[in-house]
């Protein structure tokens, strides 16, 4: 089995089991790890596209899509958990 | 220079959104306007470019694609970079009175407001624009990320579990689009979408492609059954925001799946899986109307009113003609201007009377003449009544089903239509019967016009739509998707 194929397989598991998270779990707390996960599953698959053939160069636009899609990820995963704190913090006053 | 122009569209409203994050306090508020302002600039030229010499297509930095990043200001774009402006326009103008008197009664964001109204307008432009896949992804996601921030200015619990709400599913939405993209890069080996279309052949990670990228882009359009997360987001937001997430965000997905699916999709034989995106809008039309007819509650009904009129964006799929795609569009306009123009009066009403119940209503359009003749002439272009330009849209959506014989759409346009009439005319019967009843503190408070006029001015322009269709119908038709003309 070529590499890239077992990163894109290992990715596709990923998805699918973040996919099961996502739908069984009903905290968001616990919704928002399933969703950072089946974004590593995305960001594998996409590794996996880069792997060409031995000897040539790999490809750099899956690379920079995962750059980018990793600092997006980052950053939406901080405000949801900025989000959520205020939310828990608003629902203790509340009582 | 008209390439700059096109940067300009997405760098100016982002720049000035940096500004204003870093200004101090009062000065937010001040130059938020002017900010908008600023921000249109460089529209009217574009159009004038884009009108009398075609398409212009920008390579950022001189990187060419497939490794740069492209953008492409097509009739299309145009349209709605001209409807996103329009509506900024008004609703800047209504944005700044409306918090002010929202913070006498206790609301709080008025001073966010406008920096992350100019990120979500940036990101809103990109995705208007942008000419590759991944692009698009980074307009999506970061232009999801403004509007959750918008749900939460409200800070109260149901506003913030709104949010949060919106995010995850924003998320996860954006994630099933991305998958669907890498698959098309590895199918294809590029991102741009005019490149792509003569690259793919029909297979299976094309076919699993169509339904990630279909799925991920409904759910964030709020297709029934993906609907459930519209309601509440819109309803508990402030009108202002409320009006930018119904009249613009909800778009901004569909513009990038009908490109999507008549360029690539389309071509490779995967059409007849359109017949599905059609059904589930036929059951919006109906689903979200009758919705709408049980609330008993303003925002929430004009809320459940968007989930009815998406809909009427997704018969095109199984229709499938020049007419229907330009139909659809003129659609997306008319009824971005006119439910702008109801959510900032609703708001308004709700500001005045302190309540949201329909049947507080009762005698309040004495205090406010000027929104309850708003809440009409929007209503007219919603029911889609002559001569609005929701009139025409439903119109040339009408033959272009009954051109293709198919009756599903020409039953639901033709029950949407009553429905709408249905549900809209509690607004104002309760408003224009009976005497006021005073309700809360702020009861039968009058408004200023600087409330009043924005909202009417957008529900003139959705009106003045229909009389001047061909406009906009003019600048759609050299960017109509090879299939289809």
């Amino acid at each position: 089995m070529s590499s890239a194929l077992w990163f894109s397989l290992v990715g596709a598991a990923l998805v699918a089991i973040a996919l099961y998270g996502v739908f069984a779990e009903h905290h968001p707390l616990r919704r928002l790890i399933a969703l950072n996960m089946m974004a590593s599953g995305v960001f594998l698959v996409l590794i996996g596209l880069a792997r060409q053939l031995p000897g040539r160069v790999p490809d750099p636009v899956p690379h920079a899509m995962v750059l980018t899609g990793i600092v997006v990820a980052v950053s939406a995963t901080a405000f949801a958990l900025a989000l959520l704190r205020r939310l828990s913090r608003v629902q203790q006053e509340e009582g | 220079m008209s390439e700059a122009l096109v940067v300009l569209m997405v760098l100016l409203p982002l720049l000035l959104a940096g500004m204003l994050l870093l200004a101090p306090g009062g000065w937010r508020q001040r130059m938020g306007l002017s900010a908008t302002l600023l921000s249109v600039a460089p529209l009217p030229p574009l159009l004038w470019s884009v009108w009398h010499s075609g398409v212009v297509e920008v390579a950022l930095g001189g990187w060419q694609p497939p490794l740069g990043i492209a953008l492409r200001a097509d009739g299309l774009a145009l349209l709605l970079l001209t409807l996103t402006a329009l509506i900024a326009l008004p609703l800047g103008l209504h944005a700044g009175p409306w918090f002010r008197a929202h913070a006498t009664v206790g609301g709080r964001g008025g001073e966010w407001f406008w920096p992350l109204w100019l990120f979500l307008w940036s990101s809103l432009n990109l995705l208007f624009l942008a000419a590759d896949l991944f692009n698009a992804y980074v307009g999506l996601e970061l232009g999801g990320l403004a509007a959750v921030a918008l749900v939460a200015l409200g800070g109260g619990r149901d506003a913030l579990q709104a949010a949060l709400r919106y995010l995850l599913l924003a998320l996860f939405a954006s994630m099933l689009y991305l998958l669907g993209v890498a698959l098309l890069y590895g199918a294809g080996g590029t991102l741009d979408l005019a490149l792509l279309g003569g690259r793919l052949e029909s297979g299976v990670a094309s076919r699993a492609a169509l339904v990630l990228i279909t799925l991920g882009l409904s759910l964030k359009g709020a297709l029934v059954p993906f609907h459930f997360w519209l309601p509440p987001a819109h309803a508990t937001a402030p009108a202002p925001v409320s009006a930018l997430l119904s009249a613009l965000v909800v778009k901004a997905p569909l513009v990038l799946l009908l490109r999507i699916w008549f360029e690539l999709f389309v071509p490779l034989g995967f059409g007849a899986a359109g017949e599905v995106l059609t059904l589930l809008g036929v059951v919006a039309i109906l689903w979200g109307s009758l919705q709408a007819l049980r609330q008993q509650r303003i925002k929430p009904l004009v809320a459940w009113s968007t989930v009815a009129q998406l809909g009427y964006l997704f018969l095109v799929f199984a229709i499938a003609t020049g007419l229907a795609w330009s139909a659809t569009l003129l659609h997306l306009t008319a009824h971005a201007l006119a439910k702008a123009a109801l959510f900032l009066a609703a708001g308004n009403i709700v500001l005045a009377l302190g309540d949201d119940r329909l049947s507080s209503l009762r005698g309040a359009s004495h205090g406010m003449p000027l929104t309850f003749f708003t809440v009409g002439l929007a209503g007219v272009s919603l029911m889609g009544l002559p001569p609005s330009g929701g009139f025409v849209a439903k119109w040339l959506l009408l033959q272009a089903a009954l051109e293709q014989g198919r009756w599903l759409p020409v039953v639901a346009i033709l029950a949407g239509s009553l429905l709408a009439a249905a549900y809209l005319f509690p607004l104002l019967r309760h408003a224009l019967t009976g005497t006021l009843k005073p309700t809360g503190e702020s009861a039968g408070r009058s408004l200023p016009l600087r409330l009043e006029l924005p909202p009417l001015l957008l529900a003139l322009l959705a009106l003045l739509l229909g009389v001047l269709a061909s406009w906009p119908l003019a600048l759609l038709k050299p960017a109509m998707p090879v299939v289809l003309s």
